[in-house]
């Protein structure tokens, strides 16, 4: 086992462990961080395959800014424990029909298990680039040219979720009171006050 | 225009650049601090700092336990026992004044008819025990006697304007 | 200078295998850049001590020296250290112990991180990475997570207000600092740090700064405002809400939260200085009279001058301005920077294309 393999199987082992975090954690927050970790030790793992654009881009986009977001959301709950766990045997048949398809699907993807499970036969083939390889040129050399339409696709959708999103709650809210900033600085001290020059006058003493 | 030059403003930080520059000016002015123990800040005549009492010229206490800065404290901190002395003459035997409760505020000074309650320049003093903050008469009568030339010349500084 | 070390030593080194070798080397490196890191950070702290004390027409600490020699008070920040070291670390009964404990090392460990990619001159980088500018924004967008966890795991209401408004504040400002590096990219093309700071070769009429003012001064207040800095520090605005996200944190827990924004300070000024001025470049290569002489020449005493300009300004910032109110913050974050950066995203599309500026070659 070289050291390579050894951070594999650390990572590996971490993300799995994570993972099962994720879902048996009774607290949600616990259950957002472990997720935070899984996203980690899954982009350490994309780091040793070469791929460490997607690696930090993985880090950036969901650690750094969708993670915080969710975290956020999940300290402002207050759920209830008890309530969530009632009718935990009744949905089970479902959520283990979905479970066992998913494991399906991703057999089905992954495949050829001929070398053995434990074998891990494309990390190596993986790790064969020249030191002037850059991962990052060629993504986005295949991203501009060959699935351009696909990407441009997906970035039409984003915005169009960004502006739906931004348009359901700018929704003007009857009852709320506005402070509206860009005209508050807009404000000149002209605007509010009014310098009198007034004569100096001594009172008549009685 | 108004708001052209606004825009133009805001966006050339005209305004930031100008409380930096003021911020930038006082970095380079000279300091005003006054090292405490090495230096210090001149005294008014009129400073109010630690308490004593007086005497005259000849050695006789001047308080005569009229009570009146007894009864102006607004802090209650001091307390008067008076009795006869033998040679006829009203005395105190008992001239307390708690250091915790007193504020400062030179009210006793103003009421005493005899100028025996005064309050010296002395601020740097301090208490190790509980109880040791009430200065006795014994106590207050020490001090008097050690600052009676400084106590003397700054009640003849401020003398007129009394 | 490899005949001046003794023959022994080689041979013992050459003992070792040639793995650990590798190990000792690197983590030699990592100690050469982080005891000077926190050298400076505790420095810092004195450092702001004075300059916002001079500028209020003080003059700061000055009283604790070495043994028995004040020297301007540079004792301070060790005696401040060591007293902080011996302080008991309270937690709060009702607080989540775990989180509450790693939330300080969650907001130390990628600020101490992101220094591995920083080139301190041409040779000099722990990691020569070629997506050196995505995993120092990857490690700096991390770094909330330590406020975010303080403030929930503290249990208290100020916490989570501040954890709160910092994590908003973060998440906002990081999209305009990302948008005022691709300026860079642009400019540069390339994600390495090295080959951005190499890109402005050529004197100071071809440093970044000149064909991206707005881009710059984006990312230098965007900078603020990620490290939490005045006027942007209302996630710790002790007039409401006491200390913020570390009102809980007593003595050594406290201690790292400060190194840690301190680290990051240092560290957004570094970047800034890479990024816009060229890094180590000399501001005068080029000139003809002061050619071969040191001045002109680039070093990594022109990287650390330009450091050091920076952090300055965070502090002199401090000095001058009062707080921002919080949806005022927002606006400038949301309203302001981000269509700034784009328009000007825009303008040097234009530029390429019309090959003026830094692409006219």
């Amino acid at each position: 086992m070289t050291f390579t393999d050894f951070i594999f199987f650390a990572f590996s082992a971490l993300l799995l462990a994570s993972a099962m975090g994720v879902i048996t954690a009774r607290n949600p927050v616990h259950s957002a961080l472990f997720l935070v970790l899984s996203f980690f030790s899954c982009s350490a793992l994309w780091l040793l395959l070469e791929a460490e654009f997607l690696a930090i881009a993985l880090v950036l986009v969901y650690v750094g800014a969708v993670m915080v977001l969710f975290l956020f959301i999940v300290m402002m709950l207050d759920i209830n424990l008890v309530q969530m766990r009632e009718g935990f045997v009744r949905y089970l048949p479902v959520g283990v029909f979905f479970a066992l398809c998913l494991v399906g699907i991703m057999i089905w993807v992954v495949g050829d298990f001929s070398a053995g499970v434990f074998e891990v036969p494309t990390l190596q083939q993986a790790v064969q680039h020249g030191a002037d390889y850059s991962n990052t040129k060629a993504l986005g050399r295949v991203i501009y040219t060959d699935y351009v339409l696909p990407f441009e696709i997906a970035a039409v959708i984003l915005l169009v979720a960004i502006i739906a999103a931004i348009i359901l709650t700018m929704r003007r809210r009857e009852m709320t009171k506005y402070q509206t900033p860009s005209k508050q600085v807009m404000v000149k001290r002209n605007d509010r006050l009014r310098i009198v020059k007034m004569e100096a006058t001594v009172e008549e003493s009685e | 225009m108004k708001a052209l030059k606004h825009f133009i403003k805001s966006f050339t930080l005209w305004e930031l650049l100008k409380g930096l520059s003021v911020t930038g000016r006082y970095f380079f002015s000279r300091k005003i601090t006054v090292q405490y123990p090495e230096e210090k800040t001149p005294q008014s005549p009129r400073f109010r700092g630690l308490h004593a009492l007086r005497r005259y010229a000849n050695g006789e206490e001047r308080c005569i336990a009229c009570k009146l800065c007894e009864a102006v404290c607004p802090a209650l901190a001091i307390t008067i026992d008076s009795e006869e002395r033998e040679d006829g003459t009203r005395r105190t035997t008992r001239y307390d004044i708690d250091l915790f409760k007193c504020i400062y505020c030179g009210f006793c000074e103003e009421a005493c008819p005899v100028d025996s309650i005064v309050e010296t320049h002395i601020f740097e003093y301090h208490f190790e025990e509980r109880g040791t903050q009430i200065m006795t008469k014994q106590m207050l009568l020490e001090i008097g006697d050690q600052h009676e030339a400084e106590i003397a010349a700054n009640r003849q500084a401020d003398a007129r304007y009394r | 200078m490899i005949e001046y070390i003794p023959q022994w030593t080689i041979d013992f080194w050459n003992w070792f295998p040639v793995d650990l070798q590798t190990l000792l080397i690197i983590l030699g490196k990592i100690i050469l850049i982080l005891v000077p890191l926190l050298l400076a950070v505790a420095y810092v702290t004195y450092f702001e001590r004075k300059v916002i004390g001079y500028m209020q027409v003080r003059i700061g600490p000055n009283r604790v020296g070495f043994f028995g020699f004040s020297l301007w008070g540079l004792g301070q920040p060790i005696a401040d250290a060591v007293k902080l070291l011996f302080k008991e670390i309270i937690i709060p009964s009702q607080a989540n112990k775990y989180l509450f404990l790693i939330a300080p090392v969650l907001s130390i460990g990628p600020a101490l991180a992101a220094w591995a990619v920083i080139p301190f001159n041409r040779e000099m980088t722990l990691a020569n990475v070629d997506a050196g500018l995505l995993y120092v924004l990857a490690l700096t967008s991390i770094g909330v997570y330590g406020v975010i966890i303080a403030g929930w795991a503290s249990n208290s209401k100020y916490a989570i207000l501040s954890a709160l408004r910092a994590g908003a504040q973060i998440v906002a400002y990081e999209i305009a600092m990302g948008f005022a590096l691709v300026g860079v990219l642009m400019a540069s093309g390339s994600l390495n740090l090295g080959a951005i700071v190499e890109a402005q070769a050529g004197g100071f009429s071809s440093w970044f700064i000149v064909w991206m003012l707005p881009l710059f001064l984006v990312y230098f207040i965007s900078g603020v405002a990620e490290t939490n800095r005045a006027p942007f520090d209302v996630a710790e605005g002790e007039s409401e809400i006491v200390a913020g996200f570390h009102v809980e944190y007593s003595g050594m827990a406290f201690a790292v939260f400060f190194l840690a924004e301190y680290a990051n300070i240092i560290l957004i000024s570094a970047l800034t200085s890479l990024m816009f001025l060229g890094g180590w470049l000399s501001p005068f290569e080029g000139w003809s009279s002061l050619q071969g002489h040191w001045l002109a020449e680039a070093s990594i005493f022109w990287f650390l001058g330009k450091t050091s300009f920076f952090i300055f300004c965070f502090l002199w910032f401090r000095a001058t301005f009062p707080r921002y109110r919080y949806d005022q913050i927002m606006r400038l974050g949301w309203k302001v920077f981000i269509p700034v950066t784009i328009v000007w995203i825009f303008v040097e599309g234009v530029m390429v294309v019309l090959k003026v500026g830094p692409w006219a070659g």
